[in-house]
């Protein structure tokens, strides 16, 4: 593992010469294959949170065979804790539109869509107006692409890429099985690459400065920078982009106030590190993931009231198609209450423990599957908080 | 209720009858009537052919989709942990005091709903909370109660 000190880096917000219509011009005189080959070999990972490789999930939806093909944009930023998403949208829209177009020349798309959760239609006023100005300049750059938006109606499990497919088509937001994969069969049954808001901006960004930049940052599994989205006990909360790869030592050192008991990474679906452990973490996907979401807990909070926060946002969030979640997340929530309650014995965490496991195994989307992150890590490293 | 019914075949009119269209149509029931009626689903179904069982289970399945009545006014105050942790259930006691209902009611005069929401996404400015469309960030309870007072000045100068 390579650890790295702390790096601020700009990237994503940087506008100086990044005139984002002249990425976009540059991205049209290279072949759909060069694009490719320099998406894949920056090394960039998705930065929602699952960090599967961006340019291979190009490649794959280029090598589809169809007539319709679509490239979506993943605004449904909803995991506890994150807020990079409605900042870059904000402040640096234009670029994630070029993404989006060069991606659509990539693979050979024409139409687009930015999904954008309904908490973020404040957004739109100037969102709306930008979209119909890009769509007639890229015309005029004699691309076939046009941008829509939609609007979500309020569903965290939308930003589950089949779930969001499902929310488009007028249904309700329920995660299909997968394989197929969405390059294969995404929205109306056709191949879509869906990308999270961030990792546009990267995609147009490796276009204009170069894969070396990009490269040159953070570790072999972790490559580049990333937007996160800090709170929490913390006089520095705010939007920072980093180098992946840091230790969570030298996060603290800098975020944290000095009294840092624990800081969860990735939102309710992520991880909990106690201060014991800041010493041996590396933020990153070979390390701890997230998509963003980094909140700093002080010795003053109760980790039971975390994790309980996280279990009622789970509790209503599960979609309830598949049982292992539906029932699950309840189960988990009732089982640490009556711990609390000493109405259950302390060893009752550990068949909670179990569930969690079989939650793991056995649901049908991320959102089930991932309850075990949080649950286990507060759990494990604050048991005594949990019982008295 | 012809009313409903014009508003449906506008907004069908305008987004297409494709159930592709069946989230955007309901969006904009919800934008003039607050919420949907049985009545506004019912035509909802006929004019994309679904059956109204199908409106009514995706409609329901939409925090921001509602299908009871409420307010002319949402207001949504975050409750997930960061906004806890910066004073959220304070903004909340405010609110309740001074529209006099509880959380998840809506006043008599039938001009605000108070809700909790989950991550609205201001997790830096908490505590935060979201009037209809616009977001208020760093809220405490005194700003909270002008923000209310400013979208109804003469209902809630009695109180």
């Amino acid at each position: 593992m390579g650890y790295k000190g702390l790096k601020k880096v700009d990237i994503i917000f940087d506008c100086a010469n990044c005139e984002p219509l002249e990425v976009l011009k540059k991205a049209l005189a290279m072949t759909p294959d060069q694009i490719i080959e320099q998406i894949i070999s920056s090394g960039l990972r998705g930065r929602g949170g699952a960090g599967f490789p961006t340019g291979l999930k190009w490649k794959l939806a280029k090598a589809e065979k169809s007539d319709v093909k679509y490239v979506i944009c993943n605004a449904d930023e909803g995991e506890p804790g994150t807020f990079k998403d409605r900042e870059i949208l904000d402040v640096v829209p234009s670029k994630v539109l070029v993404g989006m177009a060069i991606c659509a020349y990539a693979i050979g798309a024409k139409e687009g869509f930015v999904y954008l959760r309904n908490e973020y239609n404040f957004l739109l006023k100037d969102l709306n107006p930008l979209i119909e100005k890009f769509n007639k300049n890229i015309q005029n750059l004699g691309l076939d692409f046009t941008i829509k938006m939609f609007s979500g109606s309020g569903a965290y499990i939308c930003g589950e890429e089949s779930a969001l497919f499902e929310s488009m088509e007028g249904k309700r937001g329920e995660p299909r099985n997968k394989p197929p994969y969405p390059t294969k069969i995404g929205y109306n049954g056709k191949p879509t690459v869906i990308n999270n808001v961030e990792t546009l901006v990267y995609c147009t960004m490796i276009i204009r400065i170069g894969v070396e930049p990009f490269k040159k940052l953070g570790t072999s599994d972790s490559r580049g920078s990333k937007v996160f989205s800090i709170s929490g006990d913390t006089t520095k909360a705010g939007i920072y982009e980093l180098e992946l790869g840091i230790g969570v030592d030298e996060f603290v050192k800098e975020f944290g106030n000095g009294d840092t008991k624990a800081v969860q990474i990735g939102g309710a679906s992520g991880f909990c590190v106690p201060r014991k452990d800041f010493k041996n973490k590396i933020i990153g996907f070979e390390g701890v993931p997230t998509g963003g979401s980094m909140m700093i807990f002080n010795s003053s909070r109760s980790m039971y009231n975390v994790l309980k926060d996280y279990l009622e946002f789970f509790a209503e969030e599960s979609c309830g198609q598949c049982t292992p979640c539906r029932v699950g997340t309840q189960q988990l929530l009732k089982g640490i209450e009556a711990i609390k309650r000493g109405e259950k014995p302390s060893s009752y965490l550990n068949q909670l423990l179990k569930l969690t496991e079989t939650m793991k195994v056995a649901s049908k989307c991320g959102l089930g599957q991932s309850v075990q992150n949080s649950f286990s890590s507060i759990v494990n490293n604050f048991r005594e908080e949990m019982i008295y | 209720m012809i009313q409903t019914k014009n508003l449906v075949k506008e907004l069908v009119d305008k987004h297409g009858c494709s159930r592709n269209n069946l989230l955007p149509i309901l969006q904009g029931v919800v934008a003039d009537e607050n919420y949907l009626t049985e009545k506004a689903m019912v035509e909802v179904a006929k004019a994309l052919d679904l059956s109204s069982a199908e409106v009514y289970g995706t409609a329901s399945f939409y925090s921001y989709l509602f299908t009871k009545p409420v307010g002319k006014n949402v207001i949504r105050v975050c409750k997930t942990i960061s906004c806890k942790m910066s004073g959220k259930q304070k903004i909340v006691q405010a609110i309740e005091k001074l529209l006099k209902i509880k959380m998840g009611e809506t006043t008599r005069d039938k001009q605000f709903t108070l809700i909790e929401s989950n991550c609205l996404g201001w997790c830096h400015k908490g505590p935060v909370m979201l009037v209809n469309d616009d977001v208020y960030s760093e809220i405490t309870p005194e700003k909270a109660i002008d923000i209310i007072r400013d979208l109804d000045p003469k209902h809630l100068t009695d109180f």
